[in-house]
């Protein structure tokens, strides 16, 4: 499996985000799986618990998304959700038809904590 | 605080990715990402589509694996130009090994380029490399309930080789079977029967291949 790259990616995007931000540290990472894409979840939390030590997100939690699979149907054009194995229309029976979403693997947010001054600093703007 | 990140996760992968089919798309090499268990005949294939094609375009072959250089050494034993990729230990290719192999082949001497992704049913079909068509093999002997357990590289490829044929006898894999599950899964892609090592169907293969590679060229001189 190769989860292990794809936490990987996510640490090094997330990190490069919390820096910029200039974040102490990062408390949760949300991302999106596509419910066909090649990941397993224990894999990810595995990887991701191996690799997040010494980086703005040790102890963050990760947080996976899932987002089911649906195809639209080539000639009726009716949209419907399915799992891994059938892809038929069930409408008309017919096997074209294109997938519209189940193949996503996206960072989505991240939360932080901004050091203490500029949070307060935030406040005193306030109006 | 939250902050929005929106990006893909192999972003990195998928814009190298996009940077290699602007590459290829520029110098009209047509790329062909070939994916299998290991052993399922995917060197052979390689070798048969050799013979069939060698005299119609120029061909040069990217070989990917844990370790190892003998697929590499095969194919330049039949005067075609052959690069290793030792993934050390990863279970798929990335667009940026691509890229490295790339560098060292000239382009401009090239019109098919293969590449023989690692042995994996599994990982190569999250990763884009930039190659213009995905084909999956599965060897008779694998069994015809494959499509169930890989559904997603079935999915995937845009045709299915279904190699080592002539040893059906000795197996007891059930054609209709595996090509009703095939289609459930993807009704576009064909399936060709072969025995890559005999050239039995390498035929039908090999034109349907050719047709792809015309209709890229097509679209290329088109834009
Ligand atoms: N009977 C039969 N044997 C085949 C056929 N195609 C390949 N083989 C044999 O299967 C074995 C593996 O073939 P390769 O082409 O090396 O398979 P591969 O997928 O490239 O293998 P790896 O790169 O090691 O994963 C070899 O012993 C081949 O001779 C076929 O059509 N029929
Ligand atoms: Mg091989
Ligand atoms: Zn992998
Ligand atoms: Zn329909």
């Amino acid at each position: 499996m190769h989860e292990m790259g794809v936490v990987s990616s996510i640490l090094t995007a997330c990190t490069k985000t919390a820096e910029r931000e200039g974040a102490t540290r990062i408390n949760e990472i949300r991302v999106k799986v596509g419910e066909l894409s090649e990941i397993v979840d224990e894999a990810m939390y595995f990887a991701f618990d191996s690799l997040a030590p010494g980086t703005l997100a040790e102890g963050a939690k990760l947080i996976i998304d899932h987002v089911p699979a649906r195809s639209k149907c080539v000639e009726c054009g009716v949209s419907f959700g399915h799992g891994r194995f059938d892809i038929t229309c069930p409408e008309c029976g017919s096997f074209f038809c294109e997938l519209v979403q189940g193949r996503e693997l996206d960072i989505e947010c991240i939360d932080v904590d901004l050091p203490e001054e500029a949070v307060a600093g935030d406040r005193v703007e306030e109006p | 605080m939250k902050v929005d990140v929106s990006k893909p996760i192999l972003d990195r992968n998928e814009r190298m990715a996009a940077e290699n089919r602007l590459l290829f798309d520029e110098h009209g090499v047509f790329v062909l990402d070939l994916l299998a268990s290991p052993g399922a005949g995917k060197t052979s294939t390689i070798l048969a589509t050799i013979a069939a094609l060698r005299d119609r375009y120029r061909i040069a072959v990217i070989e990917g694996d844990i370790a190892s250089n003998v697929d590499a050494e095969r194919i330049k034993a039949h005067g075609i130009p052959a690069v290793q990729i030792n993934t050390g230990g990863a279970c798929h290719l990335e667009s940026d090994m691509i890229r490295r192999a790339v560098d060292t082949l000239d382009m401009a001497e090239v019109d098919l380029l293969i590449v023989e992704n690692v042995g994996n049913l599994v990982c190569p079909t999250d990763f884009d490399l930039g190659e213009h068509v995905k084909v999956m093999i599965l060897s008779v002997p694998e069994g015809h309930d494959k499509p169930y357990k890989y559904p997603n590289i079935f999915a995937r490829a845009e045709a299915v080789i279904l190699n080592k044929y002539d040893t059906m006898p000795a197996f007891d894999f059930n054609e209709d079977d595996f090509r009703e599950a095939v289609r459930r899964l993807n009704a576009m892609a064909p399936v060709f029967p072969m025995s890559a090592t005999l050239g039995d169907g390498v035929d039908a293969w090999v034109a349907w291949l050719a047709e792809r590679i015309e209709t890229q060229k097509r679209a290329g001189s088109d834009t």
